[in-house]
């Protein structure tokens, strides 16, 4: 993949944007378990951030991929997973579909406030009793003239206290329906019978608001169905893909902020009378974890390549994917014991670090999930 | 109203700075622009907006033809851009500078000249005024905040106490502060504009400048480390603590 001046200009954009807009918040939105997703949006929207893939028709910038992988890459740098976690969430995970198969009314109505940050976007695929098993969602949609009545509940949702529409993805068809049976609506939120049941308190990414969402008798237009009724899942499938390539495009920044870091750290601190760096052992750690960082980018600049071509990427995000969550548990723990009791203590970047990292091996679809993935690609059976 | 502002391309700070043999900072690779200029450039942008209309035009001399810094105060907004690249101004003393940038400045029609107070990377502080010297132009210095009236500008000057108002008539140089505008970031539009902008590529002789020998007269004979800081004075509080600090402060002309 070729970067240009352009590409180097908007990484810096986005890299002073972080770090003069974001980061300093970082620790108060920890705190209070939510940051401000409306008004950091909005600015992003101005700066052109949330719809860089998007038609301008919807005010998006008709740009390449290439500038995707940039703002995921820098994105990773924010103090903590819950921004890139959430603003990936408006771009690469509930949006793709709209702006793929939505009408044009849905998307004028929907894709274009989102692109601009005044609307936050949720995507509601998980259920209490279907996560990694996609088909086995409950959630209803049972038509009723122009309406869709809507009935069930949705498990942790990502910005779903604050989100003003959801890409919604229910059983349209008859409880045997299986793949065929699906549909993805955009649901507003402020429609009768919704109603946000629990905040989550989790392990990590303490800033963003999950939640668990519930539908009772909830009426949304038939229209605003995304694409076409009984296709949803096979929708789905395909905007899981955008989901997990940001995932691995987040992780590579999130990565070479964290060995920076510790790279620093272990030439400042000293112990046995020399800096740790000078300790051979630690040193070719970092200098493994490095290179390996380094594959995953050029993996990723590869898989972004195809889907510039147009190829299908099932098979690159999945790697993509499965390969971030696994280094980036590797890359947290090595940054923790490398700082030691400091490492430990909340102060310290790593302890954050630490927990947000272990996501990624979980959301958009658990390790185990793209092993079986591909391992059917692979010819062996799901 | 048209606008010439000097911007400078330097090494990113964030990253490792190195020193050449003869004392000179290392400018190899991607240069980008000194945030001290930022604000002039936002500045400008700011008056052109209020004035309804003119041009912001970017002069820069910069080694190897670097323009990354120049494409980003583009992308803010800036119209266009003249880059003096020449192989023999490497190293160039302030003075050389002046007449370089000033030799520029004078193929645009302007009415007011923004220049930063000092480069974060050179800390000469001195351009500025040169450039006024050169263009024959009233020099308002040290400004945080700028009104235009017609032809007449007006300034607040900062200073230790607090600001003094200072008018002059246009066309004029103005140094700005650093920190006194917060400058707009540059979006995903601005910078694919930028990529069409006009941006001049000029050498010395094209300025048509004569340049008494590039180093001026100017000779750096040695360089040396900053001096180590020395330790601090600890002061133990055995309940008159705070007459030793006042009376420290009082030393240092704090209080
Ligand atoms: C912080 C956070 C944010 C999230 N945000 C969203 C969101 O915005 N929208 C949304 O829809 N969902 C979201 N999720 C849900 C997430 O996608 C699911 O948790 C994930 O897909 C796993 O599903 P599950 O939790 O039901 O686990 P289960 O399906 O119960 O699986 C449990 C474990 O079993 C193993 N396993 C499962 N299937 C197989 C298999 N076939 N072979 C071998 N092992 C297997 C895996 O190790 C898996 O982790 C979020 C989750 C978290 C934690």
């Amino acid at each position: 993949m070729q970067f240009t001046e352009e590409h180097h200009q908007f990484r810096r954009t986005v890299r002073d944007f972080v770090e003069r807009e974001i980061n300093p918040h970082c620790d108060a939105w920890e705190a209070a378990g939510l940051f401000p997703a409306h008004e950091l949006f909005a600015r992003m929207g101005e700066l052109g951030f949330l719809g860089l893939e998007y038609d301008p028709e919807y005010g998006g910038a008709g740009a390449d991929h290439s500038f995707t992988v940039v703002l995921g890459e820098e994105l990773g740098r924010c103090s903590g997973g819950s921004v890139p976690m959430a603003v990936g969430v408006q771009t690469d995970m509930a949006t793709p579909s709209l702006h793929r198969f939505g009408s044009h009314e849905l998307k004028q109505r929907y894709l274009a406030p989102a692109v601009r940050g005044e609307m936050v976007a949720a995507i509601a695929v998980t259920e209490p009793d279907a996560g990694s098993d996609v088909a086995a969602i409950r959630t209803r949609a049972e038509r009723d003239g122009d309406e869709w009545v809507i009935n069930g509940t949705k498990l942790y949702i990502t910005n779903g206290i604050q989100a003003d529409w959801l890409c919604l993805l229910c059983r349209t068809g008859p409880e045997s329906s299986g793949y065929t049976g699906m549909s993805q609506i955009v649901f507003p939120t402020g429609t009768d019978g919704f109603s946000v049941s629990r905040k989550l308190d989790k392990l990590g990414q303490r800033a963003s608001d999950t939640a668990e969402l519930s539908f009772e008798d909830a009426r949304v237009p038939v229209a605003n169905t995304i694409g076409e009724a009984g296709q949803g899942f096979q929708q789905q499938m395909v905007q899981f893909q955008n989901e997990r390539m940001i995932a691995a495009y987040n992780a590579v920044g999130q990565m070479d902020l964290a060995l920076e870091r510790t790279i620093a750290y272990l030439r400042e601190r000293e112990a046995f009378g020399r800096p740790l760096v000078a300790n051979q052992y630690l040193r070719y750690r970092l200098a493994e974890l490095v290179a390996e960082v380094d594959l995953l980018r050029h993996y990723n600049y590869a898989c972004a390549a195809a889907y510039m071509r147009g190829e299908d990427t099932t098979r690159f995000a999945t790697i993509a994917k499965l390969k971030a969550g696994r280094l980036i548990r590797d890359v947290a723990d090595t940054c923790m014991q490398f700082h030691g009791g400091v490492g430990y203590m909340e102060e310290t970047w790593t302890a954050r670090f630490f927990r947000d990292a272990r996501i990624v091996s979980i959301g958009g679809g658990a390790d185990e999930v793209m092993l079986r993935v591909l391992a059917e690609l692979s010819g062996m059976g799901k | 109203m048209n606008i010439v502002v000097l911007v400078k391309q330097i090494p990113d700070p964030a990253g490792p700075q190195e020193l050449n043999a003869d004392h000179t900072l290392k400018r190899e690779g991607k240069l980008i622009l000194d945030e001290s200029d930022s604000y002039g450039v936002e500045i400008a942008l700011q008056l052109r907006e209020s004035a309804g209309g003119g041009d912001v035009t970017l002069v820069s001399m910069a080694p190897n033809g670097e323009t990354s810094g120049l494409r980003t105060a583009l992308a803010m907004g800036a119209d266009d851009a003249i880059l003096v690249g020449d192989d023999a101004l490497p190293g160039a003393a302030a003075l050389t500078t002046a007449k370089v940038l000033a030799g520029a400045i004078g193929r645009k029609q302007y009415d007011l000249v923004i220049g930063a107070v000092e480069s974060s990377d050179g800390y000469v502080g001195v351009v500025p005024a040169m450039i006024a010297e050169l263009l024959g132009l009233p020099s308002l210095t040290f400004a945080k905040k700028i009104d235009i009236d017609g032809s007449v500008i007006r300034i607040e000057r900062q200073t230790e106490a607090g600001y003094d108002e200072v008018e002059g008539a246009l066309p004029a140089l103005v140094s700005v502060t650093a920190g006194v505008v917060e400058p707009r970031y540059p979006s995903f539009k601005g910078i694919m504009a930028a990529k069409k902008k006009p941006l001049e590529q000029v050498t010395v002789a094209d300025l048509g400048v004569s340049v008494p020998g590039f180093n001026g007269n100017e000779e750096v004979t040695s360089v040396e480390d900053a001096p180590a800081r020395a330790a601090g004075e600890k002061i133990e509080d055995d309940g008159t603590a705070f007459e030793r600090i006042v009376a420290f402060l009082d030393e240092q002309k704090v209080l």
